[in-house]
């Protein structure tokens, strides 16, 4: 019984053990390879050193391994040398690794038994050498109670410092690589968060502010948490500051959680503080602080609550030179991913619940009620091959795995053909030349000795813009979707009527297809109508050959806006096709506005505005006096001919029948088009920052008339110069003298649709021979 | 002398015949690429591989043709020929073959057609690059030995892999 008795812990820990399990542990002990094993019970209390010293250290550490001295146990050793001792190792363990996937493949082996001790070895002595480039996490602390002193001297509060868990151990590397974020975040502790005596007072706390360090280990990680219970982050401040970086509307801050708001503190050049001080103010903090931690495969987070102190939490990785990655395929490459990342997996299949759904194109799953933005990595790394695109559709029908990666307080989901296991891999850094792709933040070798790329989380977060704030894809994605407008497929309704060509309008300025009985289509006038809906609708035959004569129904497209209505007859409903409309040869027909490829057929697409003028002139409400607009563009060139590149121009018009017709016609002419329904809209837009080259508004809108639109415009910065044109059924020349006050460069008719075109193209042609002037003079 | 102090002076450049201070002759292996005979300096050669498992390494430059493991390390594969702008080995003739060098404490391994011998040769049949020699060539030779009959470019290596960095 002398073995346990060597002043071992175990003692304590054995008295409420029971006789039989005190035999089973001596038994065990007994087993225990050798007897200096026994001999060393200090190897739980200090570091072990590292196997090459150990001869020195070994002999005199029995004597006095309970005296505490720490100094008599510890020797300095070069860092190189630990250095070096790491990296033998962790070649060790990917041979250990390869061999232990040999011996998989072999499960009757006579190896099996050595191997498994050799794995036990080496798994203890990674672990040993890792030790020896464990440092206590108090080191990185030791300077901050200073810095806490002459700040609180400085600013004149009272701070108290609380410094928990500064035993924790972690590597030397990572230590390194916290020290200046701990530093700053400390310090912005005590100068944003403590507040001032007095104010403390006031708010009922006690005059002493209190910082709160704590690190501790948790599931294989560093948590480290600063903490305050100072004044917490001041939102409505985070707000304005945003507002004025343009960083986001009021709208959409309106929609955000506190907490959403908060993270735009680590975004970059973000600083709330009133005034530089010399601690704090200059910006360069916390996007700096997160940009550290995350380089190391760690993650901040942020919890504040304005009043009561806030409170970082730091989550970093024991080592970086060793760590766990969960291995998976995508297009038959494989590629791993690393495990402190990867919160869950999910398996969607094609059908039932857990299934990928795609929102414009995006591809998004429902995991527990929350949407989560996927990206698949073969299209991320581009590497869909052409073998792998005939494989996978069948295999994609089946199921998909869905890594769920959490970058900073973002999740998102990377869809991959096929999830292997985790393995332990060493990081190894990149060759240079590969060092700029963001998304891989090393490679390795497998257990089988292939190579493979580590992806960065953080860069595919970068990459697809999945970070900072926690944007709900439904709440703040849908200004997005208006910009993405640009370069947008079309839905397209395809129809045939006379000829074989078949003939196309977009679907969205349809407003209803109806089989009308041809028996029912009376004739007033010369103009055929039908009685819809208790109102009269003319008809017009889309081409002059679609009889509309004898029994029978034929199909008609119907038009409508506010109250009035308009059916175009055809022959034949064809398809609903998606497309980008390319016009490519214009045609000189009346009623089509030119000829594009759609579903590999020459289509033509037909001008609804055309047959709209055509079949009442009640439609576009024009009081029939335009005198600017018909002399005003005539003599101007064609649209575009100023032969730039695609110019922007925002439709801002709260009837969606004009936008809808406008829209592919201002894009049929060249321009990429982004059409709001009101004033406020494009305000918000504006505040966001996006820009155009030309504003074209209606006049008449609920809420903002095109008047006050334009006023708006012009006191604000950042489309004062924008050249706005007005458009409007009122083209009286008192209108266009208000207008022209108001800041309109043009006045346009809404039903000329050509004069239309050519105040744009003359306006800015004009504007660009005026900045062209402008340029030279200087 | 190491073989870094030898890369060194080479990168120099100034003095191609600075390579040659301690002898009269030197050791180069021979490479083929697209029936061009080429020269690497013995010295930097760490390895001959055959044919080699190449991991793909998506969104890199189009030369790297991918990583592969050499005893522990990864190496960069870089295949030489869309480097210098050639037209890609006809799959079906011979194995294809790679020279592994170091680099700025990194592996590298060129990926050319064929291994030649080595051939140990003389200072005095050692001249500039000539002018005349293919641009693309031309930006990564340290000069050219006439052979009876052909020529060896001398591939200077660090060169050749600087241009690839950009």
């Amino acid at each position: 019984m002398e073995k346990p008795s060597s002043g071992d812990p175990d003692l304590k820990i054995g008295g409420v053990l029971s006789q039989d399990e005190l035999d089973a542990l001596e038994a065990a002990f007994q087993a225990a390879p050798g007897p200096e094993a026994i001999a060393e019970p200090v190897a739980e209390v200090a570091a072990p050193p590292p196997p090459a010293s150990a001869p020195e250290t070994s002999a005199q550490e029995p004597q006095d391994s309970q005296s505490g001295s720490v100094s008599s146990q510890s020797l300095r050793v070069n860092v190189d040398v630990l250095e070096n001792l790491m990296t033998l190792v962790s070649e060790l363990v990917l041979n250990r690794n390869q061999l232990l996937q040999i011996l998989r493949a072999h499960s009757e082996s006579e190896f099996s038994a050595p191997l498994q001790r050799l794995n036990q070895v080496v798994s203890d002595l990674q672990e040993g050498v890792m030790k020896t480039r464990m440092q206590p996490i108090g080191a990185a602390w030791a300077k901050l109670p200073r810095i806490i002193r002459d700040l609180s001297l400085e600013l004149g509060k009272k701070i108290d410092l609380d410094m928990r868990g500064q035993d924790t151990e972690l590597d030397r590397q990572v230590l390194d690589l916290i020290k200046d974020p701990l530093t700053h975040m400390v310090r912005n502790s005590g100068d944003h968060g403590i507040e001032t005596p007095a104010a403390r007072k006031a708010a009922g706390k006690s005059e002493t502010g209190k910082i709160v360090l704590n690190a501790f280990h948790e599931g294989g990680h560093i948590i480290i948490q600063i903490s305050d219970d100072g004044k917490g982050l001041p939102l409505e401040r985070i707000k304005s500051k945003i507002i004025e970086k343009n960083l986001a509307s009021a709208e959409e801050l309106a929609e955000m959680s506190p907490n959403q708001i908060q993270q735009f503190i680590f975004r970059a050049g973000f600083s709330t503080a009133e005034k530089v001080t010399s601690v704090s103010g200059r910006g360069v903090g916390m996007d700096v602080v997160r940009t550290n931690i995350e380089k190391i495969g760690g993650s901040i987070e942020l919890k504040s609550k304005e009043g009561s102190g806030s409170t970082f939490t730091i989550k970093i990785p024991l080592t970086l030179a060793i760590v766990s990655a969960l291995i998976v395929e995508s297009a038959k490459e494989r590629f791993a991913i690393p495990q402190l990342s990867v919160r869950e997996l999910v398996m969607a299949t094609s059908d039932g619940e857990n299934r990928i759904e795609h929102i414009k194109g995006t591809p998004v799953f429902r995991l527990r009620n929350h949407l989560l933005p996927l990206v698949s990595l073969s299209t991320l790394l581009k590497i869909d091959t052409p073998a792998a695109e005939n494989t996978l559709p069948s295999a994609l029908a089946k199921h998909q795995y869905i890594v769920v990666v959490q970058v900073g307080t973002s999740d998102f989901g990377i869809i991959v053909d096929r999830v292997y296991d985790t393995e332990e891999i060493v990081v190894k850094p990149v060759a240079k030349i590969l060092r700029n792709i963001e998304l891989f933040s090393g490679n390795t070798i497998l257990g089988d000795g292939t190579v493979i790329m580590i992806l960065d989380p953080n860069g595919i977060a970068r990459q697809i813009g999945e970070v900072d704030t926690d944007t709900k894809i439904d709440s703040a994605g849908r200004e997005e979707d208006v910009l993405s407008d640009y370069g947008k497929k079309t839905s397209l309704l395809l129809f045939s009527a006379g000829d074989k060509t078949p003939k196309a309008v977009p679907l969205s300025l349809v407003a209803r297809l109806e089989n009308v009985d041809l028996t029912t289509i009376e004739r007033s006038s010369g103009q055929m109508m039908v009685q819809y809906r208790g109102q009269l609708m003319p008809i017009l035959p889309l081409d002059p050959s679609v009889s509309a004569t004898g029994e029978g129904e034929k199909p008609v497209l119907v038009f409508s806006d506010k109250n009035n209505s308009l059916g175009l007859m055809v022959d034949e409903i064809i398809d609903i096709a998606e497309e980008h409309i390319h016009i490519q040869l214009d045609s000189g027909q009346s009623g089509v506005m030119g000829s594009a490829i759609i579903s590999g057929k020459a289509t033509d697409i037909i001008d609804v505005g055309y047959f709209l003028s055509k079949a009442h002139k009640g439609w576009f409400k024009d009081h029939g006096d335009e005198p600017f607009s018909s002399e005003g563009a005539k003599r101007n060139g064609a649209a575009g001919s100023n032969g730039h590149a695609k110019k922007r121009v925002l439709l801002v018009d709260d009837s969606p029948f004009f936008r809808n017709m406008l829209t592919p016609l201002l894009s049929m002419a060249g321009y990429s088009v982004v059409s709001l329904e009101s004033a406020l809209a494009a305000m918000k837009l504006c505040d966001k920052g996006a820009e155009f080259d030309i504003i074209i508004s209606d006049i008449e809108m609920p809420d903002m008339d095109g008047f006050q639109f334009a006023q708006k415009v012009r006191d604000n910065s950042l489309w004062k110069d924008v050249p706005m044109v007005a458009l409007s059924s009122h083209a009286t020349p008192q209108d266009v003298n208000r207008g022209m006050e108001m800041g309109f460069s043009g006045y346009v008719a809404k039903f000329d649709r050509e004069t239309l075109l050519n105040t744009l193209s003359k306006t800015l042609s004009d504007l660009h021979a005026k900045r062209h002037q402008e340029g030279g003079a200087q | 002398m190491s073989e870094q102090a030898q890369m060194h002076v080479q990168q120099n450049g100034h003095d191609p015949r600075g390579m040659t201070m301690h002898g009269q002759s030197r050791d180069f292996l021979t490479i083929i690429i697209a029936e061009q005979r080429f020269g690497i300096p013995i010295l930097q050669v760490q390895d001959v591989l055959s044919q080699q498992r190449v991991t793909r390494v998506p969104l890199a430059p189009p030369e790297v043709a991918g990583s592969l493991n050499l005893r522990g390390r990864i190496v960069t594969a870089i295949d030489v020929r869309r480097r210098l702008g050639m037209e890609p080995r006809n799959r079906d003739s011979t194995r294809e073959m790679s020279v592994v060098v170091e680099y700025d404490n990194e592996l590298y391994s060129l990926i050319i057609d064929k291994v030649g011998d080595v051939l140990t040769l003389q200072d005095d049949n050692f001249e500039n690059t000539p002018g005349a020699l293919d641009p693309a060539w031309r930006d990564i030779s340290s000069g050219v030995y006439r052979l009876d009959g052909e020529l060896l470019i001398i591939l200077d290596v660090p060169k050749f892999l600087n241009t690839v960095h950009v």
